[in-house]
């Protein structure tokens, strides 16, 4: 007996502006595949049917849920994920950097998938209130920090993506 | 002047790991080899197996082996019973994998180990068991029933404990009382639900010999130490490292059957070895808490000072009792709270179901507590017309009353006694915080008669925390200028290497960046129980206090050796120890560490050894080649944590939606480590809180089905359920230990429920409704206020 979804296919992506070329199961989710394929472990997994938003990367640009993807479905498009946020090896981005000083991260496990959802909303919304920034994370669960420091760390960043 | 380091607001040291996609949990570890388990679990939640064939399974591509409860060899033995009790009369605990019943959804039957997951997952849906349905036990008040079907046959009762605590004369109170009011009330069925599940690998190192094992625990020596006693190995040849771990809550503290089933494949296979649990997983397999069932009675004087209290309550204790009766201990004994409650009695039964286990989920029976003394008390209020908040200051146990005992034995064994605190201060600051009284006498009745169903609510709490048995910690001083700390505790998001780091910096007067704190690895320490019961700061703060302060010590008596001086001459500042008045003569600590040690070799350029004429061995007898010492603290009792909330909702009535529109938070945990730190776990309990007041339940049907194991189903609040929270501040130091601190890991949410239900309650009066049950939900506050459709 084979199981659905078992057979091969070759996939070309680009992730934090790396082409990779693997060849995958067309089965595998595209979390599974960032994770155990490329070794970027950085993006996490805590549901994996599409509500926690702790694996929340980019898709050439838009938050996605890479637990409710397939990597097959990533051939072709670009990713990001945490490990590309930082400008550099010795920089970190605005929002890091903010989430540093407010506190905004306990466990650290839903924290990739909110910086990488708040890049995005930031991006479309340099001077949010603090109730945009509530709707724009409530995708995403965190059971550390009651969200009040993860708001305070977003508008945080805000300004400071807005002065540079 | 010394440099303060403690109690400020440092940035925490774990953060740029983790903000980059650096850090290290569990499945993060991927090693050369590597096989996969996948679990069959039960799908019924009481049923005899009556045969398990894995044959078409064994045979599936890319499995390498699959057990039963038949090949695990040491692992057939039954799992630990962690805590016992002497009221645990009839404890029970499971094994690894389903001997011959199960008896509860998801619990492990059999284990499939294949090359990947997806092999794994394949090859248990090919595993064919035969089962002989039994009578499932899911609703407690009927399992205590003479003639209901029983979870454990042998045991002949569904009974797992009962308990007494008798404090004082309370038949006696209630027949002088002026007033009797009596309650049912009960909190739901809950979990933790850390958003990392659980995850092990393990693989045996041929070269050291050794087990090595990284878990989600929050207790790797606890884990450590089973294993050794399984297998028959020497401590010293199982490591166990928590890495980075994504939330514990409580529900990761356990031996759990993946705890000892992967690490022995791993021994047997010679191939590390890798289980992640999948969310379904864990909300059937990992533990849950919190259903209890409380018939609850208080006795008062005509002006609503509290006689007695009694208090029969039911503890739903699922399955299984493998942590024994913490939860109901606690709930007897912090049921009267910051009140004196001269005549008390509390009893209970911890009753077996056919459901996941109970053990701790933050809080661990302290919501109950607080949900059940905070009822009774706005019961009295609103009988004799009194207002909430003077209820509350007439019963407070007052300042100079402390040590105050409560007159029952804690969950550690020791007297139920509070060290310190301030319990009206704390109260009055809240009410000024809220601006009470224009709240209450203006802005309600204005919002009320703009027809809008407005309410507010108080309640106070305490929180026994800091308890023993005892923790340890390693301080050595490096000859080249970072401090080594080593501690038994590893962390779930709670800063360790930051507050630990603070508390050493501070007595070394180094900068906080030069202290290494290494947790959670038992390669680093051997000793201690683990991170739980809101004890990390106080037992393992303070033993690293004690460590740091002998270290110290050791510093200045060498100085003062060195520079010909009196200790009492030195004096410590700027990352150094220097004759007091005469900075230029003296030594940092890295030349400290450097002359302690006789084995002079480095690189650096400014050793300040110079050659000694001989007087003997180089290292005399007494004498350690190292600053360096290991301090271990255990505390005389709990040290009691207090706090007080207070909240302003809004009721939608036609949707039964809840709106928080404030909240205002005093805490007290005596002493800071850190204020930024202490908020944020305030801010984390709170949201818990609120969580088990309006969302979180689950949902057992008749046939012990869980049918929301889902976060479609399981509603956990987001950013937009839970509100901003205005915090103060109290600090009663604790008179119990070096630091004066006391645990603020699970404070925020033991009060929410009972403010929940205060204010929702207020906010109702129209509508003459009492609020005696958690969850809420908007579907019961619709019929709450549309009795006429239900």
């Amino acid at each position: 007996m084979t199981a659905v979804g078992t057979e091969r296919r070759v996939i070309r992506v680009v992730v934090n502006g790396v082409p990779y070329e693997r060849e995958v199961e067309a089965r595998l989710l595209l979390s599974d595949f960032l994770r155990h394929e490329l070794g970027l472990t950085g993006t996490h997994v805590g549901c994996e049917h599409g509500v926690c938003g702790a694996c929340t990367v980019l898709f050439d640009g838009e938050p996605v849920r890479s637990c409710l993807f397939l990597a097959v479905q990533a051939d072709g498009h670009a990713i990001e994920t945490v490990e590309g946020l930082a400008p550099s090896e010795s920089e970190l981005h605005p929002l890091q950097l903010a989430f540093w000083e407010k506190h905004g991260l306990q466990c650290g496990y839903c924290t990739p998938g909110m910086l990488m959802v708040l890049k995005a909303f930031l991006a479309e919304h340099p001077n949010p209130t603090e109730e945009e920034i509530r709707e724009a994370i409530s995708g995403n669960l965190c059971r550390c920090t009651g969200y009040q420091n993860i708001v305070e760390a977003a508008l945080s960043a805000a300004q400071l993506m807005r002065q540079s | 002047m010394p440099t303060r380091i403690f109690g400020e607001p440092i940035k925490r040291a774990e953060d740029p790991r983790l903000l980059t996609g650096r850090g290290r949990y569990t499945d993060d570890i991927d090693l050369p080899g590597q096989l996969h388990v996948a679990f069959l679990r039960s799908p019924l939640a009481h049923a005899r197996i009556r045969s398990i064939d894995v044959s078409a399974a064994r045979e599936m591509p890319g499995v390498v082996t699959v057990w039963t409860y038949a090949d695990i060899g040491p692992c057939q033995r039954r799992m630990p019973l962690l805590i016992p009790h002497p009221d645990l009369t009839h404890p029970y605990t499971r094994y690894a994998l389903a001997k011959d019943e199960v008896n509860h959804v998801g619990e492990p039957v059999a284990m499939v180990i294949a090359e990947s997951r997806y092999l794994a997952e394949d090859a248990v849906e090919a595993i064919v068991v035969e089962w002989e349905e039994l009578p499932p036990v899911v609703d407690i008040e009927r399992a205590v029933q003479p003639g209901a079907p029983l979870v454990h046959e042998e045991l002949g009762t569904n009974v797992a404990a009962h308990y007494v605590g008798i404090v004082g004369d309370p038949e006696g109170a209630f027949s002088r009382a002026a007033h009797v009011f009596r309650e049912r009330l009960i909190i739901e069925r809950s979990a933790g639900m850390p958003i990392e599940t659980r995850a092990i690998v393990a693989v045996w190192n041929d070269v050291e010999g050794v087990l090595e094992v990284w878990d989600t625990t929050q207790a790797p020596i606890v884990i450590r130490n089973a294993l050794a006693a399984l297998f028959g190995l020497a401590p010293t040849q199982v490591r166990v490292i928590a890495p980075d771990v994504g939330g514990g809550f409580g529900c990761k503290i356990m031996v759990y059957p993946e705890e000892v089933l992967v690490p022995y494949a791993a021994l047997t296979l010679r191939r590390p070895i890798k289980w992640t649990e999948d969310r379904l997983e864990h909300f059937v397999g990992t533990n849950h808490e919190r259903l209890q069932i409380h018939d609850a009675e208080i006795a008062v004087d005509a002006e609503g000072r509290i006689l007695g209290i009694r208090d029969r309550f039911l503890h739903d204790a699922g399955a299984y009792t493998p942590y024994g009766i913490i939860v109901p201990i606690i709930t007897a004994c912090q049921l009267p709270g910051p009140y004196k409650v001269p005549n008390y009695h509390v009893e209970f039964r911890a009753v077996y179901s056919n459901t996941v286990p109970v053990s701790p989920y933050r809080g661990a029976g302290r919501p109950h507590a607080a949900f059940v003394m905070e009822r009774l008390l706005d019961r009295v209020a609103d009988e004799l017309g009194l207002d909430r908040a003077e209820v509350r200051r007439r019963n407070f146990i007052q300042p100079h009353e402390f040590p105050y005992d409560v007159g029952l034995i804690f969950q550690d064994g020791a007297p139920t006694r509070y060290d310190s605190g301030n319990y009206p201060g704390m109260l009055d600051l809240l009410l000024q915080q809220m601006d009470y009284d224009r709240l209450v006498r203006e802005e309600l009745p204005r919002l009320r008669a703009e027809g809008r169903f407005v309410g507010v609510g108080i309640a106070c709490y305490v929180e026994g925390t800091g308890i023993g048995p005892y923790e340890g910690a390693t301080v050595r001083v490096e000859p080249t200028g970072q401090v080594y700390v080593a501690t038994g505790m590893p962390q779930q998001g709670q800063a360790h290497k930051t507050v630990l780091a603070q508390i050493v910096a501070e007595e070394l007067q180094v900068p906080v960046g030069s202290v290494q704190v290494f947790e959670g690895d038992t390669a680093h320490f051997q000793f201690g129980s683990g991170t739980y019961a809101s004890r990390s700061a106080v037992v393992c703060g303070s033993a690293v206090a004690l460590a740091a302060r002998k270290v110290r010590e050791q510093g200045l008596q060498l100085a003062a050796e060195e520079l010909e001086v009196a200790v009492e001459d030195l004096v410590v500042e700027d990352g150094r120890v220097y004759v007091r008045g005469a900075p230029e003569r003296g030594f940092t600590w890295a030349q400290l560490a450097q002359l302690a040690n006789p084995l002079r070799y480095a690189y650096a350029g400014d050793l300040v050894v110079r050659p000694r004429p001989w007087t003997g061995p180089t290292l005399p007898p007494g004498k350690q080649p190292s600053l360096e010492a290991t301090e271990y603290y255990s505390p005389p009792h709990a040290t009691w944590a207090s706090g007080a909330v207070g909240m302003l909702v809004e009721v939608d009535i036609e949707t039964g939606q809840l709106h928080i529109r404030k909240l205002w938070v005093v805490h007290d945990c005596g002493k800071m480590i850190n204020p930024m730190v202490v908020e944020g776990q305030v801010h984390g309990g709170i949201a818990q809180g609120i969580g088990g007041a309006f969302y979180e339940k689950l949902h057992y049907d008749d046939n012990g089905q869980l049918l929301n194991a889902s976060f479609m189903d399981f509603l956990m609040p987001t950013a937009m359920e839970i509100p901003r929270m205005e915090i103060a501040h109290q600090e009663t130091p604790s008179p119990l230990n070096p630091l004066g601190v006391k645990g603020v890991g699970e404070a925020g949410a033991i009060p929410m429920p009972a403010v929940v239900a205060a204010a929702v309650e207020d906010a109702l009066r129209p509508f003459g409704v009492r609020i005696t049950r958690m969850p809420l939900d908007p579907d019961q506050l619709w019929r709450m206020t549309h009795p006429e459709s239900s």
